[in-house]
């Protein structure tokens, strides 16, 4: 048997010898998806180098590590994550709410929100908005034939629930910190459900930390319907620990009109996946996936998408670029789906990478699935190092080789930062990316956070 | 406008292949089906030597162990491979000293595809060896070439006259145990070419291949074997077509290229089987594997393929770059019709330092077909300095079809540039309009404008062989548009 076969069998066992545990937080709508899960997941086991999705992404030795602990109900230690924890951004105005461990906090404090806005822990949404979870839990992210999302179904306890409702603005973006922070090595399974009714607007953005050097595995999901009208934002900070492993599920349902824009910035970790679904369901919709990752030491990160056409007159975009350095890995597996009925659809798709040193390698798959004519689609991928002539060119006017280096490294990287929408933290992403090229840390200074 | 051009689409796809009739000729057959005999009665057919038997021997073994791919992008039906006659040939003497003694319907079937055996009434400078089914006709301008040291011969006869050679280099580039249908036809293979152009010499005229099934039921399997010595050059052509039948047959080859220090090889392919019908009935699967090793420093082997035939093609013309400053290039235009499913591309690996290749692959797809680009790029540590550039382009005709694009790059050194691109769309509407506008019609407009597109492989195309693919395309897809 294999490390990851004995891996599944482990999971499965942990299942099913806790399955009272579980089942007894009290999210009884969260349940019923277990059973069906739990089938798949045996079924399909955890995705090898041979799964053709997962060709560039070696899960084997981040998965299996140090012998992790599983935390299947919230821990009852007493800390005070806003003493732990503050986010250093300045003029940053956003309503926090925080995540610990995978748990939504009990001790958040009460934030401003307009009318009929919602936002609380999963499992609290399961039993006070009924209606609403069965409407939209486990209808974007199917675990029938993604293990991963199986296995994230058959343990998701909690995570965050936000409701915006119909014709409803939020101005204030909602900032949610995903907090790991143990004594000992942990596995973490948290599940997110965001629904932006018709004519909404609303903005998240997620900040990914570790609080200490201990070793993580995250398995993360989130889905998002976006209804008719709407305009929604979402940008993903990550920046955790080198022992952390992050697989990150994002599903997208749009209908009609919408707007919805995902961008996801990867400073640090150990292992990064992040997978992109997007499915536009409904005409003149639009997709923005922007990404940027920059990786040094042994770390590996990938990006996934699949952008699906699935109605006429649709828009979609992906930029997504990287900077490898040392030995590190970087894997980009892109695709664009287009449905037969799709006509007039426009799909773009672009991987810029970087590699910094002999060691670092980058794999790329940018793919086009096309079952229409009337379409506008194209993709390009590049691999390379700095231009020489840029560097001539710079150094030419007497700035000094390092800087010049940085300069245009800095320049490669802004054309993604220059997508985030919010300004405050555009600015300051500026300075920890810039900070992160020079081979500092891009912690949040207040973060306190251990890398290593 | 869409009603006339759907009414030019009919037209167009209901044109006939004009290489489906058949030679009513006296065919020996073995029985159907493939096993150990089978292969022990191929290689006695052949009168091969001991070494050539254990060769096929250790092939059918390992195939026993494979399964069919999967990963393609392709519809694949079931295929007995126990339905399938893996040898024939046209009865008659097997080996012909001049011209007078081959069965007339034979030169008649190849002066009907176009392909004289007479070399006095050939006009262009081209040497041809002509395989009808298992075997080979007639191999011209052989003395010709002689004289200049060439080989160039049926592949039973390299392995009769000059087996050191075949010994050496055949499945040197394709191993036995490639892949489930080069390791069946390293098993059953029947006859193919060989060349072998000596150190230093350039090759004064094209070579070619051309291949023609007539049988009924049976299977083709050749093996082209080229070895071009240090500082030399040749140029190669194949070509091939089948009878129009309502059964599938199947075509798995092999074509291996070894480049030393210095060589150039050209190989061209107009790959024009029968498609099947327009409702998809019958058809060639052809499943071919095509290697070329730049073996030597300075090399260089290109690729050209247009592949207009075929039910199903599975093709991935490659080339591992091993020398250093060495060069390849792959151009492609693939074009499906009706329930045609292509899945092709190209495999550039690179190893020697300074290395470069280049891609360009144009794709047409109209009918209901499916046509997918699958590409590797793979650059490993030692290719410092290596340089790829690669542009895939799908054009889609109408609105059933559909066009994908697969490519790989997985790089692993830093000083390699590696650019892809792609993109898929539609004939211009603009562009059709302004054709239109200066007094072409919609037909000539889309020919035009089909064959503008895929002038950048065309031009690639030794001049022979443009006419004649330019003549294809038109045939398959002018007047086409969605």
């Amino acid at each position: 048997m294999t490390k990851l076969e004995t891996l599944q069998h482990e999971l499965l066992d942990l299942f099913t010898s806790n399955k009272e545990t579980i089942t007894g937080q009290d999210a009884p709508l969260l349940n019923e998806f277990r059973a069906s899960a739990f089938d798949d997941f045996k079924r399909l086991g955890i995705p090898t180098k041979k799964h053709e999705n997962y060709k560039y992404t070696n899960l084997e030795s981040y998965l299996t590590g140090p012998e992790y602990s599983y935390e299947l109900a919230p821990l009852n230690f007493e800390v005070n994550l806003d003493d732990l924890f503050h986010c250093d951004i300045p003029e940053l105005a956003t309503r926090i709410a925080l995540v610990l461990n995978g748990f939504y906090y009990k001790h958040n404090r009460p934030v401003d929100l307009p009318e009929g806005v919602i936002l609380c822990g999963l499992a609290e949404a399961s039993r006070e908005y009924p209606e609403l979870i069965k409407k939209h839990y486990g209808k974007y992210a199917k675990a029938e034939n993604d293990s991963l999302v199986a296995l994230n179904t058959m343990f998701a306890q909690d995570g965050v629930f936000l409701y915006i409702p119909k014709n409803v603005v939020l101005d204030t973006p909602i900032q949610i910190i995903n907090i790991a922070f143990s004594l000992m090595d942990l596995r973490i399974t948290r599940r997110n459900l965001i629904i932006v009714e018709d004519s909404a607007q609303g903005s998240v953005l997620f900040c990914d930390h570790t609080l200490c050097g201990k070793s993580f595995i995250t398995n993360s999901l989130t889905e998002i319907y976006v209804g008719e009208n709407t305009n929604f934002d979402l940008t993903r900070l990550q920046n955790e620990n080198g022992n952390s492993t992050q697989i990150s599920n994002t599903f997208i349902h749009q209908e009609g009109n919408s707007n919805l824009t995902t961008n996801t910035l990867s400073l640090h970790g150990g292992l990064i996946r992040n997978n992109t679904y997007a499915k536009l369901n409904g005409e003149n919709s639009y997709n923005n996936t922007y990404g940027l990752f920059l990786s040094d030491g042994n770390q590996h990160m990938s990006t996934f998408t699949n952008i699906h056409h699935a109605k006429p007159h649709c828009t979609s975009d992906q930029l997504v670029k990287g900077i490898l350095n040392d030995t590190s890995t970087g894997a980009f597996n892109g695709k664009i789906y287009v449905d037969k009925g799709a006509i007039k659809t426009e799909a773009y798709q672009r991987n810029n990478n970087i590699l910094l040193s002999k060691t670092a390698k980058m794999n790329t798959k940018p793919q086009l699935e096309i079952y229409n004519d009337d379409v506008k689609c194209s993709h390009g991928a590049t691999i390379g190092q700095l231009d020489t002539n840029a560097l001539f060119y710079i150094r030419s006017r007497g700035i000094v080789y390092e800087e010049a280096r940085h300069l245009l490294m800095y320049a490669f990287a802004n054309e993604v930062i220059g997508k985030i929408k919010l300004e405050a933290l555009r600015e300051r992403m500026i300075d920890m990316v810039d900070r992160r090229l020079r081979g500092e840390l891009g912690a949040c200074e207040n973060c306190k956070i251990i890398h290593n | 406008m869409s009603v006339e051009n759907d009414k030019i689409l009919t037209e167009v796809t209901q044109n006939e292949y004009k290489y489906g009739f058949t030679t009513s000729i006296e065919t020996e057959l073995i029985p159907k089906g493939i096993n150990e005999d089978v292969v022990r009665l191929i290689s006695a057919k052949k009168e091969e030597p001991e070494w050539m038997l254990e060769f096929r021997l250790k092939a059918y073994r390992h195939w026993l162990t494979m399964k069919m791919p999967k990963w393609p992008h392709l519809k694949l039906p079931e295929i007995d491979f126990q339905d399938v006659i893996y040898y024939a040939a046209p009865r008659k003497k097997p080996k012909y000293d001049s011209i007078d003694e081959v069965d007339p319907e034979l030169i008649d079937t190849f002066n009907r595809l176009g392909i004289p055996l007479d070399e006095q009434k050939h006009l262009a400078g081209v040497a041809v060896d002509a395989v009808m089914d298992s075997v080979s006709v007639k191999t011209t301008f052989r003395e010709t070439l002689a004289e200049l040291g060439i080989i160039f011969c049926s592949f039973s006869e390299a392995v009769k006259e000059h087996p050191d050679l075949v010994k050496k280099y055949m499945g040197s580039v394709v191993p036995y145990t490639d892949n489930f249908f080069a390791t069946l036809n390293s098993a059953v293979f029947s006859d193919g070419s060989f060349c072998y152009i000596p150190k230093g010499v350039r090759c004064p005229m094209e070579l070619s291949t051309y291949f023609r099934i007539n049988a009924a039921n049976t299977g083709q399997f050749e093996r082209t074997l080229i070895v071009a010595s240090d500082d030399s050059y040749v140029s190669y052509l194949e070509g091939c077509t089948a009878p129009m039948r309502d059964e599938n047959q199947l075509h798995a080859a092999i074509v291996e290229i070894i480049a030393h220090d210095n060589a150039e090889v050209k190989y061209s392919t107009v790959q024009n089987w029968y498609p099947g019908d327009k409702n998809g009935k019958g058809g060639i699967y052809n499943f071919v594997t095509k290697r070329g090793i730049c073996k030597g420093d300075n090399s260089k082997i290109s690729w050209t393929q247009v592949e207009t035939g075929s039910a199903i093609t599975w093709k991935y013309p490659s080339c591992i770059l091993k020398g250093n400053n060495t060069t390849s290039e792959f151009y492609s235009v693939a074009v499906t019709n009706n329930h045609q499913q292509a899945d092709t591309g190209t495999k550039m690996i690179h190893i020697g330092k300074n290395s470069k290749s280049t891609i360009i692959s144009k794709g047409i797809s109209a009918g209901l077909s499916q046509n997918s680009y699958r590409g590797l790029v793979k650059v490993l540590k030692s290719a410092d300095g290596a340089r790829n550039f690669t542009q895939c382009d799908s054009m889609l005709l109408g609105d059933k079809c559909g066009a994908h694009t697969f490519p790989y790059l997985e790089i692993d050194n830093e000083s390699a540039i590696i650019e892809h691109e792609a993109t898929t769309s539609k004939i211009g509407e603009d562009q059709i309009f302004y054709c239109n506008q200066r007094g072409l019609d919609t037909e000539n407009a889309i020919g035009l404008i089909i064959n503008g597109y895929a002038k950048e492989v065309l031009n690639k195309l030794p001049m022979e062989f443009a006419v004649e693919a330019q003549k294809l395309l038109q045939i398959s897809l002018e007047g086409s548009v969605g």
